[in-house]
């Protein structure tokens, strides 16, 4: 057993969606595990990389667009790179969109010493007509620039390279952001005063930074690592203070403060990718524009929309008849056999048939009938994502939810509680605003799910014809649920 | 100065001033909506809300209410 302690940590940073987690998954396989980050409902994954000559422990953080943190997520991504210290992050960058990854690469920089950015997505890029110069990239940052590609399995071993490569290196200076003459001003002023204590490795200019921008958060972590002797020093408050009230009187007050930050990164990301990204077809491509619109214009949203879902449940309802009948006819069969078999070797009655027309059968039922839909919707459901339709139907319905002050995303939790409601709910996490969260959580069971779809089949006892009673019940659980989100809007109190 | 909302599809414009604070405005600067970014208006829903918008070449939807506070010339 590998001896985990020992093992040099890597963290894999970057903003959301970029395939982060494709790329851990790739270089850890199945030797890794997934845990709640402590004191907090975040997950973060580790593992060990099974294709490197010496074992590297890599840590998965949440996907973050900066490390000035306002989320759960961020402030893990963020805690994990300033005060557990990885011995070196990896950036994985979207090469779609540079720039704005590139402002999560400078921040991750300004803080640690070793940083390799992996720009990833690369095939997707070549689909757009962008091409990125990696090697200018690496001359303007002065760090390794790996490309990759999610389907390239040699490009994921020039990153494991990267990796083993920056192991054996002792880094000396972080990157230096330079910001405006003020701030540069009161930074000097700071660090003067935080050159008297250790700091625990933390970068001193970095630190300086972070005090007089004075983010709740993180003066709480700070306190924690380095102790009140250092945060809570009265001459280093006082300094803080003092400078905070000069910068006011030059009219940078906190916000603006926070907002030079960010065009100051900006900036410079964009000065960085200048000329090393090449888009031969446009910001957006034309074709993919054309798409866009047919799929989100007025006369042709919704019906396609309606169209596709239409298709998706007709596909598992009827798909799913053939199967289910013969996984049927083998359980019974299966069922007569083990029946037999008890039989012939004299298990008493009780238990022969609790176990055969108990246990067998009723586990035989629900098999036949579940897992054929299920068999079918998921993968249906998976390539109408992997095509990138779904945040479409997110973005047609968000305005008749945000009338039930829900959110458009919320139709895509109910198109996932269609196959199960477990799952949908499950997904409800991909709402930002807790109070849409929790509307989307509550009213995900007004959809019938894979195995409650035989339900409207119940009017049958009024002998009606079935495709009616599907459409009578469907619309009446819209009712249900358009009522309760109506309800829900007018007894909860404005401010949640 | 106009709001965002008020672009036509297919137009550019150069933001100005990002009238939202807290969380909202958080997001909208760190996905790269900040002063003198461009911001080009791609395509609407069919209801006219929310509007697509390329911001630092991502595409991003934005409602209008949210739209209107973002100053652009």
């Amino acid at each position: 057993m590998q001896n985990l302690s020992d093992m040099p940590v890597v963290a894999l940073a970057g903003n959301p969606n970029v395939g982060k987690s494709t790329i851990f998954n790739a270089l850890t396989g199945m030797n890794q595990h997934t845990g709640n980050w402590p004191g907090k409902t975040v997950q973060v994954a580790q593992g060990v990389c099974d294709r490197s000559h010496t074992p590297i422990k890599i840590v998965d953080i949440p996907g973050t667009y900066s490390l000035l943190a306002h989320s759960s997520e961020e402030e893990v991504a963020r805690d994990f790179l300033c005060f557990s210290k990885p011995y070196a992050v990896v950036v994985v960058c979207d090469a779609t969109c540079l720039e704005r990854n590139m402002n999560l690469v400078l921040q991750i920089m300004e803080v640690h010493k070793n940083v390799i950015v992996c720009v990833n997505l690369l095939d997707e890029a070549k689909r757009k007509g962008i091409s990125v110069n990696l090697k200018l990239l690496e001359k303007r940052l002065g760090v390794r620039v790996v490309g990759t590609s999610a389907h390239n399995k040699k490009t994921l071993n020039r990153l494991v390279c990267a990796i083993e490569e920056s192991l054996g290196q002792e880094k000396e200076h972080s990157y230096i952001m330079e910001y405006d003459a003020q701030i540069e001003t009161s930074i000097k002023a700071v660090e003067k005063e935080l050159s008297r204590f250790d700091l625990k490795g933390l970068n001193r200019r970095w630190l300086a930074m972070r005090l007089l921008e004075s983010d709740p958060s993180l003066n709480h972590s700070l306190l924690e690592y380095l102790g009140s002797n250092v945060i809570n020093n009265p001459s280093v408050f006082s300094v803080c203070d003092s400078e905070r009230k000069r910068l006011i009187s030059n009219h940078i007050t906190d916000e603006t403060f926070k907002d030079m930050t960010v065009s100051a990164f900006f900036g410079e990301a964009n000065r960085i990718c200048a000329s090393a990204v090449e888009y031969k077809k446009g910001r957006y491509s034309a074709s993919d524009l054309r798409m866009d619109r047919f799929f989100t214009g007025r006369k042709t949203g919704y019906p396609i929309m309606l169209l596709l879902l239409l298709i998706v449940l007709w596909i598992t309802v009827f798909g799913a008849n053939y199967p289910s009948g013969l996984l049927s006819s083998f359980f019974a069969f299966a069922e007569v056999q083990i029946d037999n078999f008890l039989m012939s070797i004299c298990v008493p009655d009780a238990i022969r048939i609790a176990f055969t027309q108990g246990i067998f059968r009723v586990t035989g039922w629900v098999v036949s009938v579940m897992l054929p839909p299920m068999a079918i919707f998921f993968p249906l459901f998976t390539l109408l994502e992997d095509s990138g339709y779904l945040p479409r139907i997110a973005f047609c319905l968000d305005n008749t939810f945000r009338k039930c002050n829900a959110c458009g995303k919320q139709a895509l939790t109910m198109c996932m509680g269609f196959g199960c409601n477990a799952v949908g709910v499950t997904g409800c996490r991909i709402i930002d605003s807790p109070r849409e969260k929790l509307l989307a959580t509550l009213t995900n069971s007004f959809v019938p799910c894979n195995g409650r779809l035989p339900q409207p089949f119940i009017w049958k006892i009024f002998s009606l014809r079935a495709e009616a009673l599907f459409l009578f019940h469907c619309f009446a659980y819209l009712v249900l649920l358009i009522s309760f989100l109506r309800f829900a809007q007018e007894k909860t109190p404005q401010s949640f | 100065m106009k709001g965002l909302n008020e672009i036509k599809v297919g137009e550019s414009a150069t933001v100005k001033s990002i009238d939202i604070s807290g969380p909202m405005r958080r997001r909208l600067l760190d996905i790269g909506l900040i002063e003198e970014s461009r911001v080009e208006c791609l395509f609407k829903g069919p209801s006219g809300n929310p509007v697509a918008y390329l911001i630092c070449g991502a595409v991003i939807a934005l409602r209008n209410s949210d739209a209107v506070r973002v100053r652009v010339i």
